[in-house]
């Protein structure tokens, strides 16, 4: 947080994805709402956990902040710049700041390819490095950084001779090698083991302290936010529907999605325990979202207003936002 | 490096083990069919006895098959007391060994003199055939992979399937119905009378000879090619290594070249080894509509005449050349994939 500057600003980001094709009686083609309306914003050095369940839109939140799909409306503005519309050229030069790291290290890596080449690649393409020596040793640093030391012993492997928590770090020291300013990582964690899954988000917090990186972490599990997110926004069916401090919102939950998420989390103490939420019935399918609060259906406090207005996010703490009728009144 | 040395050994052994083993089968199972050399060559119900025994004796098929083998074959058969160097195997192998396949039943002439020609025949047809097949099928399924699910792609599917499903000899009947009409050689490898002619001219007369042929194989073969790189690079294309490529950045040009590719091509080259055992039988029916005097050809002739030890070399050579196809395939495959070699 050495300037508050917004190093990354979202406004109403959408993104709907159209199902089959448009029926021949003049219906309009049904459309997923994968991201409908998404706002926040980000300063340098902050670290940002999006939290949600799965199908609600946090991928491809982040494929939209990648470019690796088009919004269907709205703006995303990095270091005050446009990128909604980027063109090739000017992605590819974005992409040397912004980097992604993904959920699954087992497919994300090429097998064919050893830990040289893979970490190599983003060097080569963006005609960085172009002394061999230098290469190797930036190559090399970026690894010894993700904890694959020493770095020698991993550059003529591949892939498959790695376990799951190798080729993380593998995955993110392809990522760092380009010494971006931000990092996208989607879900991290979810496909290792839980031994692992504590030391990459170490690994996390260590490098954005080293590298001042800002850091988006999606996740599905509230439980592993706590250890690194400065601020935490909780997305439903493709909207934030909270967004705080990280100790603003898991202590004094506002939105009646996040107390339940919440209270589902396992407590090791069991005379800490609080009564379960469980919330009733199914995500709605993002074809057709609710009328109203899209969250209606499924609230444990819902009131009949909650049917039919839409609630607008308001600031409840300060820099503590949810979107909920209750908290209005 | 070591590893990968000890590798390429094992899989060397293993396929010239299994050469032996073609070797052994090649030789009994040409002993269980019907046919005799004095039968094979002259038709003449005249022969007599005398004359008969002397043919068998010239071919050696005179001695017992093999010693302590009494039921494979009774008119031939062995027995424990017959020396086993006397024996029709034994023969065989030292002959083999030599690189002596034995004489023609029918012509006389040696059977490598007579394959020699024939063998390097079809594996002009074969290689004009396959490369052809493979650089156009890999161009095709590659486009087709890229406009997926467009107009596009759906037709180069059909055309792909329809190709392929086309039975070799009928399109060879076609291809030389049309192929006719514009003048080309309906059959044979070269105009007779060509060999007073210069060497270029020669080759340029081949080369007319071979086009119809290579047309018919390469059309089949293709269809199989691209539809096979299509669902391979497909299959590929959704790979999360390519979502992660693109969000470092590369284009899609280098994104083919450089991930989606090297990954696809690898079930192509498991195809093209098992293609070329059934290129054999698919380019019997195709020489044979064209009168190519290759090794198809010498196979359909020599079983007309019950010529087994030229079929016996044929089935040989055409068994080594799928072996070692294999082989080749396994080491290029053992290259390509890292994956491989750690076993």
């Amino acid at each position: 947080m050495i300037t508050q500057k917004h190093i990354l600003e979202v406004k109403n980001i959408k993104k709907h994805f159209q199902v089959g094709r448009p029926s021949i009686f003049g219906q309009d083609a049904r459309r997923v709402h994968a991201v409908d309306g998404v706002n926040f914003h980000m300063y340098r050095g902050d670290v940002l956990a999006l939290v949600g369940e799965s199908g609600c839109g946090k991928t491809t939140l982040s494929m939209l902040l990648m470019g690796l799909e088009e919004s269907t409306d709205g703006q995303i503005f990095f270091e005050g710049n446009d990128i909604t519309r980027a063109t090739r050229a000017e992605r590819k030069r974005l992409s040397q700041r912004i980097q992604m790291v993904f959920q699954d290290p087992y497919e994300s890596l090429n097998p064919t390819q050893s830990i040289e080449e893979i970490v190599s690649e983003p060097l080569v393409i963006h005609k960085l490095a172009k002394d061999p020596i230098e290469r190797r040793l930036r190559v090399v640093n970026a690894l010894e950084d993700s904890g694959l030391k020493p770095a020698a012993d991993y550059l003529k492997r591949y892939p498959h001779e790695l376990s799951g928590g190798q080729r993380q770090r593998v995955v993110i020291a392809s990522a760092l090698v380009l010494e971006p300013v931000l990092l996208v990582a989607d879900e991290p964690v979810s496909m290792l083991d839980v031994s692992i899954r504590a030391e990459i988000i170490n690994l996390l917090a260590d490098l954005r302290r080293k590298r001042e990186l800002t850091v988006i972490f999606i996740t599905h599990d509230l439980g592993t936010v706590g250890y690194f997110a400065d601020r935490v926004a909780v997305m439903y069916l493709g909207r934030i529907v909270e967004i705080g401090n990280t100790l603003d919102v898991l202590k004094n939950p506002k939105h009646p999605y996040t107390k339940a998420l919440l209270s589902v989390i396992p407590v090791p103490n069991p005379r800490l325990r609080k009564k379960r939420e469980i919330l009733q019935g199914e995500t709605p399918n993002p074809i057709n979202i609710p009328t109203g609060c899209r969250f209606h259906p499924r609230c444990p406090v819902a009131i009949e207003a909650c049917k039919i207005s839409d609630p607008a996010f308001i600031e409840v703490e300060r820099a503590h936002d949810a979107a909920c009728l209750l908290l209005v009144k | 490096m070591t590893n990968r040395l000890r590798t390429i050994i094992r899989k060397v052994v293993w396929a010239l083990f299994t050469v032996l083993f073609v070797l052994v089968l090649n030789f009994f199972l040409f002993r269980i069919l019907p046919g005799d050399p004095a039968r094979a060559g002259i038709k003449d119900p005249r022969l007599t006895q005398e004359a008969i025994e002397a043919i068998r004796v010239r071919f050696g098929v005179d001695k017992p098959v093999i010693n302590c083998f009494e039921s494979l074959n009774p008119i031939k058969a062995g027995s424990c007391t017959v020396n086993p160097f006397d024996t029709q195997f034994f023969v065989y192998m030292s002959n083999l060994v030599q690189g002596e396949f034995g004489f023609s039943f029918y012509t006389n002439r040696p059977v490598a003199d007579m394959l020699r020609e024939r063998l390097w025949n079809t594996v002009l047809l074969i290689s004009a055939g396959q490369i052809f097949a493979i650089v156009l099928g890999c161009i095709f399924g590659l486009f087709a992979a890229w406009k997926a699910r467009t107009t596009i792609d759906y037709a180069a599917l059909l055309l792909g399937l329809f190709a392929w499903s086309m039975p070799t000899f009928w399109l060879g009947i076609i291809l030389l119905y049309w192929g006719s009409g514009y003048g080309l050689p309906i059959g044979g490898k070269a105009t007779p009378g060509m060999s007073s002619y210069p060497a270029w001219q020669q080759w340029l007369d081949i080369g007319r000879h071979l086009l119809l042929p290579t047309l018919a194989y390469t059309v089949i073969y293709m269809g199989e090619y691209m539809l096979i790189m299509r669902s391979s690079l497909l299959d590929v294309l959704s790979e999360d290594y390519i979502l992660t490529a693109k969000a470092k950045g590369l284009s899609t040009f280098q994104i083919m070249k450089d991930h989606a590719l090297k990954n696809a091509i690898l079930p192509l080259m498991t195809i093209f080894a098992i293609n070329l055992a059934y290129t054999v039988s698919g380019v019997i029916a195709l020489e044979s509509v064209f009168s190519w005097p290759g090794l198809g050809g010498a196979i359909y002739d020599a079983l007309n005449r019950r010529d087994y030890p030229v079929l016996q070399g044929a089935f040989f050579m055409i068994a080594v050349s799928v072996i070692f196809a294999n082989l080749i395939a396994d080491l290029t495959y053992s290259y390509l994939d890292p994956r491989v070699q750690s076993e």
